[in-house]
């Protein structure tokens, strides 16, 4: 067992390249636990949270369809099947984020981010590595969820007559703007996790800057507060997964919102490219 | 082979690595010694690019570790025993790392055969105790085959077994061609595993030296002690022979003497028919050597009456 170092020769090939380094990040995301915990919270809550509550939804319906039939009209007249497929998106949320922080901030918590900085010394690779695997995953695996509680909502909804095309109006549009939006939130996540380096400061500054600052901001003044709130990470962002059409007072319209969420994300993760070409590992 | 230029490192205000310059050579173990706090891992994490240093410069093989195009196949570093995360196992650890540079998974299979961990390359390194976490990060290091390996403290945490593999281990890799550079606090440690030595303290370069010579200065001093009836005796048949014989009583039938063998003393009872009880050399360890090299440089000296006993010495001054 104990035997010599194999000779200087065999393995003298290879240098570095962004390839490989996708590769190298694939492996370290597709074989840490966390990842498929984290994944799986975001799956079922985008894949199974929407059908959930249709289901539960129109059994109300039929119910309703018997002693209160008025109260049903007004229920059907404000449903929208498109938002109630992606609505798990709301918890999917949560899991991606941590994960995106994770993905960076695991790496710091036990000294990994030595050993990948040392394989990869141009450092600024492993970071967008670390990006492009992260949000080529979530994307596409948040894509399939959308489209499976779209198509699995509208058939439990048809039913009631309220099913949707995804040739109609804003489907299309809502379906892949919750992925997108879904993986702009779980970059933000690695953003912050390369940022601060730290999981539980990451999280915390994650959770805060997304659900508690809106809760702060509505403390302001009325107008204040309005003026503010469409901005806010949380409201531009998820614009592009509903079909709410809010004044351009209240929400910024669906592509603005998202572009303005995806201006936040790459400053921070700006932010974090430049601390991690800048200072010491 | 590494290069070193006047290299200084400051974290805020506390001055690690001092206006540092040495070469570490190929073909040969440089052992890198000093006291804890010295700035041996600081060095290390410069060389390997993970901190910049503050003023100076630093060569691998002629250029900056950054510029290297395969770093892994240049350089192989343990660092420290848990630069690895702990959910991941020994096997997805080395393969990724791997990856970035192209290495097949044969050699991640035959680096972990080689460090012993095979049977445990699935498990998650988190069960690892520190002396496994020191054999993957040896794994680790020799993925590449790299044509100079860095061992921050290598034997830490390493049963005896181990540890007797790890030295033979440096052994093969110098002869092999390689540049060793591995560092220590243990003079006792380096005796068995280096031959050039470079010694800092508080970030300075005290010593660039061999272990032999250490040992050689280490000499001089030693004395051998003798225990016999006849005390005066062989007191006045040794001042009569020798020229530079020193003698020390240090109990009625003990003498401690300096500047003749054993095996002169032991000659000279015998052909005198004095009856010896004990014959010892008792020489001046290189602990004790490497502590005079050392002690003016100690950052956190304890106090000498804090130090019962001289094999602790280092412990304590650490």
């Amino acid at each position: 067992m104990i035997t010599m170092a194999a000779g200087r020769s065999s393995s003298r090939v290879g240098v570095v390249t962004p390839g490989r380094v996708l590769r190298s990040e694939w492996t370290k995301l597709s074989s840490l636990r966390s990842t498929y915990c984290s994944l799986l919270v975001a799956v079922v809550a985008l894949g199974g949270l929407g059908m959930l509550f249709a289901a539960i939804q129109m059994s109300d319906w039929s119910r309703l369809e018997l002693e209160n039939p008025q109260l049903l009209a007004a229920e059907r007249s404000h449903f929208s099947s498109i938002d109630a497929a992606v609505g798990g998106y709301r918890l999917a949320q949560l899991g991606l984020g941590v994960l995106g922080v994770l993905v960076v901030s695991g790496e710091y918590a036990t000294g990994m981010i030595r050993s990948s900085l040392m394989a990869v010394p141009r450092r600024l690779s492993v970071l967008w590595g670390k990006l492009t695997v992260f949000c080529a995953v979530t994307f596409a695996l948040m894509l399939w969820c959308a489209l499976t509680a779209f198509f699995g909502v509208q058939a439990i909804v048809a039913s009631h007559d309220v099913d949707r095309a995804l040739g109609d109006p804003d489907a299309l549009r809502v379906v892949v703007g919750t992925a997108l939006y879904l993986t702009a939130i779980g970059a933000l996540g690695v953003g912050l996790g390369a940022l601060l380096r730290n999981t539980a400061a990451a999280i915390s500054a994650f959770v805060a800057v997304m659900f508690v600052v809106p809760g702060v901001v509505a403390l302001l003044p009325a107008g204040l507060s309005a003026s503010i709130s469409p901005y806010l990470p949380l409201n531009a962002g998820s614009a592009i997964a509903t079909t709410a059409q809010f004044g351009g007072a209240d929400r910024l319209a669906p592509w603005t919102g998202f572009g303005v969420f995806c201006a936040y994300t790459a400053l921070v993760v700006g932010l974090a490219a430049w601390r991690l070409a800048r200072s010491d590992a | 082979m590494i290069e070193l230029l006047h290299v200084t490192k400051r974290y805020g205000d506390k001055l690690a690595v001092d206006d540092l310059s040495f070469t570490v050579q190929p073909g040969v173990v440089t052992g890198f010694l000093g006291p804890n706090g010295a700035g041996k891992s600081t060095t290390m994490r410069l060389i390997v690019g993970l901190d910049a240093p503050s003023a100076g410069e630093i060569r691998v093989e002629g250029r900056a570790y950054r510029e290297l195009a395969g770093p892994l196949h240049e350089v192989g570093a343990l660092l420290e025993a848990r630069g690895v995360h702990v959910g991941r196992s020994a096997h997805a650890h080395l393969l990724a790392m791997a990856q970035t540079h192209g290495i097949d998974r044969a050699r991640v299979a035959e680096v972990l055969d080689l460090v012993g961990l095979a049977d445990v390359a699935h498990t998650r390194v988190g069960t690892f105790s520190l002396g496994m976490c020191q054999r993957l990060g040896i794994a680790a290091a020799l993925l590449g085959d790299p044509g100079i390996v860095i061992l921050d403290e290598p034997t830490n945490g390493l049963d005896p077994e181990g540890i007797v593999w790890v030295r033979g281990l440096l052994r093969e890799l110098a002869a092999e061609g390689r540049t060793v550079f591995l560092s220590s606090h243990l003079m006792s440690e380096m005796a068995l595993t280096a031959d050039h030595l470079i010694i800092v303290g508080r970030g300075r370069l005290i010593a660039e030296t061999t272990v032999e010579d250490v040992v050689r200065q280490a000499s001089p001093g030693a004395a051998v002690r003798v225990r016999t009836p006849q005390a005066e005796a062989l007191h006045a048949e040794l001042a009569r022979a020798g020229e530079q014989v020193s003698v020390r009583a240090v109990k009625r039938d003990v003498l401690d003497i300096m500047g003749v063998s054993s095996r002169q003393i032991g000659e000279t009872a015998a052909s005198r028919g004095i009856v010896l009880h004990e014959l010892t050399p008792l020489r001046a360890s290189l602990e004790d050597a490497y502590m005079d090299l050392t002690c003016k440089a100690v950052e956190y000296r304890a106090a000498a009456s804090a130090m019962p006993d001289e094999t602790d010495r280092l412990g304590l001054a650490a």
